[in-house]
């Protein structure tokens, strides 16, 4: 699948996105939160704010008990601020 | 159709105005919203302006279809700029034309009301040598919940 980050999300990983396989046992948006928390320390400062963490799936918003496959385009960032 | 853009130039409101015009003499009401970047204590520098290429051109045209679903609109403008900008610079415009006024006052706020909840937009203000993101507002939920009733 491929991970994209924007905004403090982006700053905080250290990434702008990065393909990574979808590991075993995880099938939806709260289990890989998870799962990147314990990635690194970067990913840990990322990820550990889960409230303030927004995710789209194929560019569409969703919640975190969305399904998710290994051909997803996942994107994490913060509430928006436009207009 | 809505004419959607995202670009890092200004826009001209006069010009969007004519082009929305053009042709269409079922138009009897122009309702049009601009933001600015606000400097309030004069202490801003800059804004700079992420988005998420792709994602934000489909949800701001999902705005605008919902919206024509929602009104009998006769055309609808949305332009939001990226990238980094001074105070006073515009930021985005949105522009809704319909036969009569209510539709168009109503479809503008909505559109902006929607924007500022689901645009993958995101605002950094330079303030002295800080940077910092710009926090999302609770009342912008708020003004959200009135459509959704």
């Amino acid at each position: 699948m491929q991970l994209l980050y924007f905004a403090s999300v982006r700053e905080k990983t250290g990434l702008t996105g990065e393909s990574y396989q979808l590991p075993d046992g995880i099938s939806n948006v709260a289990q890989l939160i998870e799962h990147m928390q314990g990635r690194g320390a970067n990913y840990a400062a990322a990820f550990e704010n889960n409230l303030m963490l927004r995710i789209a799936v194929n560019q569409l918003h969703a919640k975190p008990e969305q399904t998710i496959s290994d051909s997803d385009e996942i994107a994490f960032f913060p509430p928006v601020t436009g207009g | 159709m809505a004419r959607i853009l995202v670009q890092q130039e200004d826009f001209d409101l006069g010009q969007e105005i004519a082009a929305l015009k053009s042709d269409n003499n079922n138009i009897g009401a122009i309702v049009t919203f601009t933001g600015t970047v606000r400097d309030l204590d004069r202490s801003l520098k800059s804004m700079t302006l992420e988005h998420y290429p792709g994602m934000t051109e489909s949800e701001l045209a999902n705005i605008a279809q919902e919206a024509k679903q929602r009104w009998p609109l006769e055309g609808c403008t949305i332009i939001h700029r990226v990238g980094r900008l001074a105070p006073g610079d515009n930021i985005v415009l949105v522009i809704t034309a319909s036969a009569h006024r209510q539709a168009a006052f109503e479809a503008a706020e909505y559109l902006m009301d929607f924007l500022k909840s689901r645009a993958p937009f995101w605002k950094k203000e330079e303030i002295g040598e800080e940077s910092q993101w710009v926090d999302a507002k609770d009342s912008d939920n708020v003004a959200l919940e009135r459509w959704l009733k």
